[in-house]
């Protein structure tokens, strides 16, 4: 471990974010980009390496800590929010990291998950979904699609799979996006929003494991058929996509969303994106256009919205006890129940 | 007026009568005497059991004495029985000749035939051989509010205190702190307060007027060292405890933790005190308590969580983790019956075996255990020592008793109480061949074993802990077979090196190592049943000796040196003989278990039966 001692806590390159670990993820492996971003987007904006704490569960996306030359804990299958849930409410000063992925996050973790995102603890939760089970060699995952083949799964699974996005915004989540591997500079984006977020973040990035289920989003994030699958999420923007922005997405005369030729309902027709929206119905929609990767998907930031973040709240109350009862005295404190004494 | 040199009163009632109430008060202004005193409540695990049923009966027994005392008392000379039901559970524990004080308002038909009474034993001959007086309590409470504006159904409600004041005039208990608690604490309840304040003098009134009761008794104080002292219960001590370590260590307490009987009151007195910095983190389940505690221990809190039973399984994964890690976290269990959920409310030490092995891997862990209410505090202090000195989970034991019961507490002077040092460090502790500097997160002392600890937010210091095998020195990850070897022998070394750090084990022996025919090893609460069992041996002149264990992992250095002199070993536990297991594994020695499983704690006459059976067999 070469840390190197930071200047002022001001580190500028990528490579001083790099612990000196070999990473071991199979070549080509989509989470090489990710921590590519990770590394270049906290340089960029010149984080503090000292303040900064990746926590994860188990799996592949799990070993990211080793690889990342801040403080980090590799810690317990699924439990990685619970961790960084601790510390976050104990050192309302880190910047916490989650990095988990779609088994850690929404299986055996899916609990922790769920209450982070409810109680807007400080911390960025990034998901790496490949939809499968990678370091165990190739089982289903709760996001592979309904008739998966896989090492379980021989005849196709029968499993309905979460939409980790519709999840995140039912567990009352004020962060919510989605990003993906082949696409860099969107990933540092939607990072540095996440990032900036006072609460609890929740980035998807469509992740490839090229070894177990390779190409499982190349329909969206490959550059041959991207434009007419990849439906952008700008905020203020009427959302558009196809080659020639020839498509869109619109709210019908049933109330729905869908998506819709441009030429067929007019400019005027399109659904305008509003990630700051409070009630979460319209992201919630939007996170339920496509049922899978498949068909036309939204990328992008789809909620993001300011609520009371838990760590402040818990500080602020012992503060407020503190000023009104004074900083506690153990004596008085032993007394308090009432006493007698003997001579 | 009659003087006793000890009584024990048990009010017995529905779970709706108030008698954990009743007898708290009356718990209060007996300390106030002083005479010396245990409690022990017994609840049923329901909120609100059926009511009327033997299994809605709660109960709260009081042994008050003019001498030191260790136990609740074996068998009541009072007994209150608020309905038929309390009576029909209570009765075969009452001494022959006992007093019943029988509400006798509430032994109508539907009653007695809710306890499973086909007739009313008061008007039997089943009772003959005790002092019963019927009472018209409920008749008296409703005459006693009469005027005062209550509902007759809301006034019934107050005769839990018309009992209270009875008690308290038989046992010339002072009025005066109950009257001004009364009026304290229903201070924003006119009505309530008036009902309860009436219920009560009426009670006491009863009982000097009625001419019913032969005499008055008397307990004269006790002689207590000279100091302050309070009345605590198990589960508000270890509360204190850890608030009194983490000013010692200079570390914010956190505690993470997920409601569960018999543990949660730790979770509320902590919740309360946040004019201490503490920060209490209700979880979304059992798993988070720990875990955001461990989190919270990688900050540098003095990190805490608490349960009982059922919650240990489920926490177990993430205290492997914290041994592995080396860092510091208390885990309380506040043990009850078991397995699965077996019987909430009452007591076991049952868990002795889960958590000193119950564990994946080679995961030692420290285990410290309370035996007394008041002993909870020092050893909530000792459990955080141990963990933040080697760095490393420890497990602090309390039971169901313990925790609900309540003595006499003379209070420590908190200043004089030896800090707790992290000893965090700053500074990079490791030079690479190119004379880089950094931070090694397993450099250790070369005597306790203890890892260099470094909190995030020290520049300079990154690094990363984790669940994979690291190399000892760096921590980086390591699938070396050696290297594994010698981090499990280091990890056991470490915690085998507290057995140097913590007192020996005391003997106690009128004659002298061996001289007794017996050794008595208890451990946790079993602590003053057998205290009491061998001091009453020994009025009848036998030879008895005792060695309690606060430390359960690693033993005292001196142990097997101890159970070296005596032929006869005995080891009574609230369990199947876990203790006495790892006695027999740990010293090859003819240890033998005295076991009691029926969630109550051991009687004084079982421990000394059992220690009359073994001396009269030799």
């Amino acid at each position: 471990m070469t840390d190197v001692a930071t200047t002022n806590g001001k580190v500028t390159s990528r490579k001083d974010w790099a612990s000196d670990q070999e990473v071991r993820w199979c070549p080509g492996c989509g989470d090489f980009t990710i921590l590519a971003a990770m590394q270049t987007m906290l340089a960029d904006i010149g984080a503090r390496r000292e303040s900064t704490v990746f926590v994860s569960g188990i799996g592949c996306s799990s070993r990211f800590p080793y690889y990342m030359n801040t403080y980090g804990i590799h810690s317990i299958h699924g439990r990685a929010p619970a961790l960084a849930s601790g510390l976050a409410i104990a050192r309302p000063d880190l910047d916490i990291w989650v990095i988990t992925g779609d088994g850690d996050a929404l299986s055996i973790g899916g609990n922790h998950f769920i209450h982070a995102m409810r109680r807007n603890i400080n911390i960025n939760i990034v998901l790496f979904n490949n939809q499968i089970y990678g370091l165990t060699k190739g089982q289903y995952s709760p996001t592979s699609e309904v008739g998966s083949v896989t090492k379980s799964t021989p005849y196709g699974s029968i499993d309905t799979p979460f939409n980790p996005i519709s999840l995140a915004l039912g567990a009352e989540a004020t962060y919510v996006a989605r990003t993906h591997d082949m696409d860099r500079n969107h990933m540092m984006e939607v990072l540095k929003r996440a990032h900036e977020h006072k609460g609890t973040s929740f980035v998807e990035i469509y992740q490839n494991c090229n070894v177990y289920n390779d190409g499982a989003f190349s329909d969206i994030t490959g550059k041959d058929r991207r434009a007419d699958y990849l439906i952008p999420l700008v905020h203020g923007q009427a959302i558009r996509y196809g080659q020639n922005g020839e498509y869109g997405v619109a709210r019908g005369d049933d109330g729905h969303l869908h998506l819709v030729r441009v030429d067929e309902v007019g400019e005027d027709a399109l659904l305008i994106h509003d990630e700051s929206l409070d009630n979460p119905s319209q992201a919630f929609e939007l996170s339920r256009l496509a049922r899978g990767p498949h068909e036309p998907t939204p990328i992008g930031i789809f909620r993001s919205v300011e609520r009371p973040e838990y760590g402040y709240e818990v500080a602020r109350q012992v503060a407020e006890v503190e000023s009104k009862k004074g900083i506690g005295d153990i004596a008085a404190l032993l007394q308090s129940s009432g006493t007698w004494t003997v001579n | 007026m009659k003087e006793l040199d000890q009584v024990v009163i048990r009010f017995a009632g529905d779970s709706g009568d108030g008698m954990q109430l009743a007898g708290n008060r009356f718990t209060v202004v007996t300390s106030l005497i002083p005479n010396d005193l245990a409690t022990l409540p017994d609840f049923p695990a329901e909120i609100r059991a059926p009511a009327g049923t033997v299994a809605g009966v709660s109960s709260f027994q009081i042994h008050f004495s003019d001498h030191d005392i260790l136990t609740p008392g074996d068998k009541p000379d009072v007994l209150v029985a608020m309905n038929p039901a309390a009576l029909k559970v209570h009765l075969s524990s009452l001494v022959p000749g006992g007093v019943i004080l029988a509400n006798v308002d509430a032994f109508d038909e539907r009653s007695l035939s809710k306890a499973g009474y086909s007739s009313n034993p008061l008007d039997g001959d089943e009772l003959n051989s005790y002092r019963v007086y019927r009472i018209p309590m409920t008749k008296l409470t409703l005459e006693a509010c009469k005027d005062a504006g209550v509902k007759p159904r809301d006034a019934e409600r107050s005769k839990n205190f018309f009992a209270l004041g009875l008690v308290s005039w038989m046992y010339t208990r002072p009025i005066e702190p109950t009257i001004d608690w009364i009026k304290k604490r229903f201070a924003s309840n006119e009505l309530v307060r008036e009902a309860n304040l009436r219920s009560f003098k009426a009670g006491y009134n009863f009982g000097e007027t009625a001419e019913l009761f032969e005499s008055q008794y008397e307990v004269a104080p006790a002689t207590f060292r000279g100091g302050i002292y309070t009345s605590v219960t198990g589960n508000t001590a270890l509360a204190w405890g850890l608030i009194a370590a983490s000013r010692l260590a200079k570390m914010p307490l956190f505690l993470g933790s997920y409601p569960i009987t018999p543990a949660s009151d730790i979770l509320h007195e902590l919740a309360k005190l946040k004019e201490f910095g503490v920060k209490t983190f209700q979880a979304e389940d059992e798993i988070a308590g720990a875990g955001s505690a461990l989190g919270a221990a990688f900050g540098g809190s003095l990190a805490v969580t608490t349960t009982s039973g059922p919650g240990i399984d489920l926490k177990a994964e993430t205290i492997g983790l914290a041994a592995h890690l080396e860092l510091p976290m208390v885990i309380v269990d506040i043990q009850r019956v078991g397995p699965s959920t077996g019987i909430p409310t009452k007591t076991e030490q049952s868990d002795l075996s889960a958590v000193v092995y119950g564990r994946h891997g080679e995961s030692p862990v420290p285990v410290v255990a309370a035996r007394s209410p008041s002993h909870a505090f020092e050893a909530a202090i000792e459990a955080c020592r141990i963990a933040v000195k080697y760095r490393t989970p420890v497990y602090l034991l309390s039971d169901g008793y313990i925790a609900n019961s309540s003595e006499p507490w003379m209070l420590p002077d908190v200043s004089k109480i030896e800090p707790i040092d992290p000893n965090f460090l700053e500074a990079p502790n490791h030079v690479d061949d190119e004379g880089k500097s950094s931070y090694w997160p397993y450099v250790r002392d070369p005597e306790t074993f203890a890892r260099q600890w470094a909190l995030p937010g020290t520049p300079g210091m990154e690094h990363r802990v984790g669940g994979l095998e690291h190399q000892d020195g760096s921590g980086s990850v390591s699938y070396d077979p050696l290297n594994h070897e010698r981090m499990v022998q280091l990890r056991q070394a470490k915690v085998g090196a507290i057995a140097k750090d913590i007192p020996p084990v005391e003997l106690n022996d009128p004659d002298g190592p061996g001289g007794a025919d017996v050794l008595l090893v208890s451990w946790g609460s079993t602590y003053s049943a057998v205290m009491a069992g061998v001091k009453r041996v020994r009025t009848r002149g036998m030879k008895a000796a005792m060695a309690h264990l606060m430390y359960l992992n690693p033993f005292p250095a001196n142990l097997g040196e101890v159970l070296s002199h005596y032929r006869k070993i005995l080891v009574p536990e609230i369990n199947s003989g876990q203790l006495c297991t790892m006695l027999r594994a740990a010293y090859l020695v003819d240890a033998q278990s005295i076991s009691k499983v029926q969630g109550l704690p051991f009687k004084t006459a079982e421990i000394e039966a059992a220690i009359m059976d073994v001396i009269d067999n030799d």
